[in-house]
């Protein structure tokens, strides 16, 4: 057999923080061919990006590798001198990082930071340089390279800058690419476009792909082989087609995550969801790490040593019980007939709303322009339903949510909550209606005032209520507020940050709950949480739904989000609405193009639902200046002579459904 | 008889609001929490009672009273004389006047003069002070042993002091156990045993030697320093007092409401930091001066005057030092006021004011907590500049920078007189080190991001 390009054993690498030593990695062991994908996968904190950094020796200093053998085309990497680690370092091994944004010198152009990596590996000279940049941007699918040669980071698009960054890293022509996270900060639609790519390059330039991430329906359309990680050791390594295959046995830590996924065929049941907590790294393990939270615990499993075996010649697995039929533990129904179905009236109407932002220049600051964040919407959410917003960053969504909380200034349009008219009231009179809607952010972490207890966060809810409480009332309110999203109430005399992000978000959601409203609005709640933790939160979500008749505008990015929790979906595009009907006939039958485009770009493990990709330009219009006419025009495959001069108007395809496109005018 | 200078008034209003503020913080639970994680930083505690010692000393030298006094022992006339309590603790030090500067712990005079010695025979000579060591015969082959020997008993009785009062709290020979109780105990015990240790060494010493030399009017400085450090405080304290109202309230506004009042207050804070701010506080100095000296019926008395112009110049360094934390808590508001839980409570219908308070002013304190201790120590040396260009304090009136400005006359003779600047440097670095290293203990307990 031919050896492997990376091999890596027994690696145990240990961080020292305030006194305890947390096994980061503890004792991974795999390898990389030439020219194979690899993906490590596994959810935060489960020690995937300090593997990549313990192989290129780039660990923080508080970190240190304790054990293991990191062998590089029979060079072992662990104990070479830093000096030849710099020489392998961006020549042999190179590394992409998850955030496109902050790994490019802001003040260097473009052509500057990639010429700079042959400066330092290469002893050419000055101008043949300029053309092996050139050539490379090209390479990494970037038009204009002359152009962009000269261009500095932020007038790139963030996909263009993340091409940006592969090209650095491509640059010396490296044998092995790490990728952490590579399209973790990009949209859907770009994420698909920069997979490709590396994809195309990895065969054209027969180099190895190291791809770390937590996504795995990215993983089943890249990867050849898939490794699984948890609490700091792998427990799963299988090839790609074995790994998807739900017959075959799996890991059931694996099991978990895919049962995690949301998707509509799970619309009524509650997603699988793992008990507690990973286990704290800086704790000595005996027997599987997983047991504490696995449904097919046995006695065995906390004594014996978990070893590895062997389902098929390529295809481990770290459990001492895999075998055993999984039994749908968990697959529990939600009672529909609970559900408050009192879908008549229409609770929020939004009617040609439009915000706004004026840019101001000059000394007297005068307007020059505006950016239409949000331009002309109409939606119509009832009662007890969940509406879905879903688009790429940028295309508003979020400034429409916070606009209907008139958290910004609305330019124009009508806001009506139960036939009540909210974009004329005083500032006063909004108060009394501010209890009815409400929010939930996106990032747990900046949502709650880091210096206020738990307590006093959530006490905050009532003050928008009419009725005044005592204290014990809001104690006992609290406590009560705290087991219904299913945290210890005692948790109340916590500060925010002893608590991970998931609870976080509970605990935001019970904020938004003590204001007792009928609408919340939800800006990405889980895209900055982990599969299982996502799970959790959504199963709340639509529990608390069903018990109070919660009605929630849902804002996401994320497809399969939308299938299982939404009764109609929007499809925004620049500050307007291009698509809108009930999730079905939106995610069964998309009618306009950038729907489709979205759909065709999630990455989708189950292969037999797998459509076609349809490639969307990476360049976002910007809404300062939207492109006349259609504003999807410049990136649309199916785009007409006309799309650019005539706006479409809404067209109905059914009672519920619309479109904004104007090939059905035509039709 | 009492006698009250406004600066008093002020400590006294400004102490009974810390301890108001202190009643009230214990409490509530979330507010005594952060207190008592920063008490059980041993620095924190440390500097906690060092700082203690400082602010003791600068109370008793707010006591005032008026007390006759004759003029010269031989005289029958008296003259009415406003004390500190602290003077008269410190009544040999202060009274205890020789003819020009003397080094530290010297018998000897600085000056040479002509005297005549025993025969008759004039000589070119340094003559012995008429205090310090003129308990000896033969000073030089002496002193060693005698400093010794006051030092050792000062050490006793210091240790004995700090076991009587180990004693006296602990109520009981459990004193083993009643120190060991509390990282807090602990600390703050082996410190005030330091403390002690060099207050009655001192105390010992100080009725025989200038430990610390004498000035140029022959004064003691350890008497000037100590009483120094009143002016220290309340320059920094009132100052600071004057500055944090309106850079607070100016920046918060400014960041939370932008718009026009943004705009106003910028021009405002950029306008007043573009005028340098010498100039500006010589302005005002120089015109209260003018009033002082055209209204003297006003102060019946010249403690009174230097006191109300030491008050003018905290004012006067308040209202010309808030721009740059203003700037600071601008930009800072400006930020949070973008973080998802001031939008959240806005959603919820909080009051724009309770916003400001709940949620903007605990996240910019810890820049106002750094600020202010810098400007701490920045005020004080502020004090020295403007008293060099004679815009300051009163001549009259003893502080650090009066006597850095006196010293730094003398840096060019030789042999160099170099207590003055010294104990000036010693007793600023102390109160200043302190008041740092406290402010850093007390944001990292109000930080509830750090663990510990």
């Amino acid at each position: 057999m031919q050896s492997p390009l990376l091999s890596v054993r027994g690696l145990k690498t240990e961080f020292s923080q305030s006194g305890q030593t947390i096994k980061a990695v503890d004792g991974i062991s795999f390898d990389i061919a030439k020219g194979e994908t690899f993906a490590l996968v596994g959810e935060s904190g489960c020690g995937k990006s300090v593997s990549a950094l313990s192989v290129l020796r780039l660990l923080p200093r508080n970190a240190k590798v304790r054990e293991g053998q990191v062998l590089f085309q029979g060079q072992d990497l662990l104990h070479e001198p830093e000096f030849n680690m710099r020489t392998i370092r961006g020549s042999r091994i190179s590394m992409i990082f998850q955030d496109p944004m902050s790994a490019l010198n802001p003040v260097m152009t473009i052509g500057e930071q990639i010429s700079e990596c042959f400066a330092i590996h290469d002893n050419v000279g000055q101008k043949s340089h300029k053309n092996e940049v050139l050539k490379l941007i090209k390479q990494v699918g970037l038009a204009e390279p002359s152009v962009r040669y000269n261009e500095y980071p932020h007038q790139l698009s963030g996909g263009m800058r993340q091409r940006v960054v592969i090209a650095i890293a491509l640059a010396n022509k490296p044998d092995l690419l790490i990728a952490d996270e590579p399209t973790t900060a990009l949209d859907v639609t770009i994420q698909a476009q920069i997979l490709q790519l590396l994809k195309d390059l990895q065969s054209e330039l027969g180099m190895a792909l190291w791809i770390i991430t937590h996504d795995l329906g990215l993983v089943s359309e890249y990867a050849d082989r898939v490794a699984v990680m948890y609490a700091g050791e792998l427990v799963e390594v299988a090839p790609n087609e074995t790994f998807f295959d739900v017959h075959k046995p799996h890991h059931p830590y694996t099991k978990r995550l895919f049962d995690a996924l949301p998707s509509t065929q799970k619309r009524d049941t509650l997603l699988t969801t793992l008990k507690g907590a990973v286990p704290s790294l800086s704790s000595k393990f005996k027997g599987c790490r997983f047991a504490e939270r696995c449904p097919l615990k046995q006695a065995d499993c906390l004594s014996a040593e978990v070893d590895w075996r062997d389902e098929s010649p390529r295809h481990q697995i770290r459990c001492l019980h895999y075998g055993i039929e999984q039994a749908e533990v968990n697959a529990e129904k939600f009672n529909a007939s609970n559900a408050t179905t009192d879908s008549t009236g229409s609770l929020l109407r939004i009617d040609d709303l439009k915000i706004h932002f004026p840019i101001k220049k000059g000394f007297f600051k005068r307007t020059c322009g505006y950016v239409k964040a949000v331009d002309g919407v109409s939606l119509d959410i009832k009662a007890g339903t969940t509406a879905a917003l879903v688009g790429e960053s940028g295309c508003g969504k979020t400034t429409l949510g916070k606009g209907v909380l008139q958290l910004l200034p609305i330019t124009s349009g009508s806001i009506a909550y139960r036939g009540e008219e909210l974009t004329q009231l005083s500032e006063q009179q909004l108060r009394q209606y501010r209890h009815h809607l409400q929010i939930i952010f996106q990032d747990p972490f900046s949502s709650m005032n880091p210096r206020l207890l738990v307590g006093e966060v959530i006490r905050e809810g009532f003050q928008s209520l009419s009725q005044q409480l005592s204290d014990t009332e809001k104690t006992q309110r609290c406590e009560e507020l705290l087991q219904q999203v299913g945290l210890n109430p005692d948790t109340q005399l916590c500060y925010p940050h002893e608590f991970s992000g998931g609870q976080r978000q509970r605990i935001c959601i019970a904020r938004a709950l003590a204001a007792n409203p009928s609408l919340i609005v939800c800006d990405e709640p889980t895209s900055a949480l982990d599969v299982s933790v996502q799970a959790q939160v959504l199963n709340l979500l639509k529990k608390l739904q069903i018990e109070s008749g919660l009605s929630y505008l849902f804002i996401t990015h994320d497809l399969s989000v939308v299938s299982f929790i939404a009764d109609t979906v929007a499809v925004m595009y620049l500050g307007r609405i291009v698509e809108q009907g009930t999730t079905e006939e939106v995610l069964q039958n998309p009618a306009h193009p950038y729907t489709k485009a979205l759909l065709a770009a999630v990455p989708e493990w189950d292969k037999s639902k797998k459509i076609k990709t349809i490639k969307l330009a990476d360049n976002l219009p910007s809404a300062s200046n939207p492109p006349s006419g259609c504003h999807f025009h410049t990136r649309c495959e199916e785009a007409m002579p006309d799309c650019s001069q005539i706006e479409p108007a809404k067209h109905g395809l059914s009672a519920t459904h619309d479109v904004s496109c104007l090939k059905f005018k035509n039709e | 008889m009492l006698a009250l200078l406004w600066s008093d008034i002020l400590i006294f209003l400004l102490i009974g609001g810390l301890v108001l503020s202190a009643y009230f913080a214990s409490k509530q639970e979330q507010t005594r929490r952060p207190w008592r994680k920063a008490f059980q930083s041993r620095v924190g505690t440390a500097s906690f009672v060092v700082l203690l010692v400082f602010l003791l000393v600068g109370l008793l030298d707010s006591i005032h009273i008026k007390q006759s006094e004759s003029l010269s022992p031989s005289s029958e006339e008296h003259t009415e004389v406003v004390l500190s309590v602290l003077d008269i603790f410190l009544t040999p030090l202060r009274t205890q006047i020789e003819k020009t500067y003397s080094a530290p712990f010297s018998s000897f005079a600085y000056a040479k003069e002509i005297s005549l010695d025993g025969t008759g025979v004039s000589v070119w000579t340094a003559p012995r002070l008429s205090y310090g060591g003129a308990h000896l015969e033969h000073p030089q082959e002496e002193i060693f042993g005698d400093v010794l020997q006051r030092s050792l008993l000062g050490l006793l009785k210091g240790i004995a002091a700090w076991c009587v009062l180990l004693l006296v709290l602990a109520k009981g020979p459990n004193v083993v156990a009643f120190i060991n109780r509390s990282v807090f105990r602990k600390t703050a015990l082996y410190t005030l045993l330091g403390l002690l240790l060099i207050i009655f060494v001192t105390a010992e010493l100080v009725g025989f030697y200038h430990i610390l030399g004498t000035d140029k009017v022959g004064e003691d400085v350890l008497y000037q320093a100590l009483k120094s450090v009143r002016t220290g405080l309340i320059i920094g304290s009132l100052t600071t007092l004057v500055m944090l109202p309106i850079a607070i309230t100016l920046g918060l506004l400014a960041g939370f409401f932008r718009g026009w009042v943004d705009d106003a207050i910028q021009y405002i804070y950029t306008t007043l930091s573009s005028i340098p701010s010498v100039l500006l506080i010589a302005a005002a100095i120089l015109m209260a001066q003018v009033y002082m000296a055209n209204n003297p019926e006003l102060f019946s008395s010249v403690a009174q005057r230097a006191d109300m112009r030491l008050l003018l110049l905290c004012v006067i360094l308040g209202l010309t030092s808030w721009t740059g934390l203003c700037r600071l808590l601008r930009a800072e508001t400006l930020k949070i006021r973008e973080m998802d839980y001031v939008q959240a409570a806005q959603a919820l219908g909080v009051r724009k004011l309770t916003i400001l308070k709940r949620h903007i002013l605990p996240n910019v304190m810890h820049l106002v907590m750094i600020t202010v201790v810098l400007d701490f120590s920045g005020l004080v040396l502020a004090e020295a500049v403007l008293s060099y260009i004679n815009i300051g304090v009163d001549p009259s009136t003893y502080s650090w920078g009066n006597m850095i400005n006196s010293a730094r006359l003398e840096m060019a003779r030789e042999p160099i007189v170099w207590w003055s600047l010294a104990a000036s440097f010693i007793f600023m670095f102390g109160l200043v080190l302190a008041a740092n290293l406290f402010a850093d203990a007390v944001r990292d307990a109000f930080d509830p991001r750090s663990k510990h």
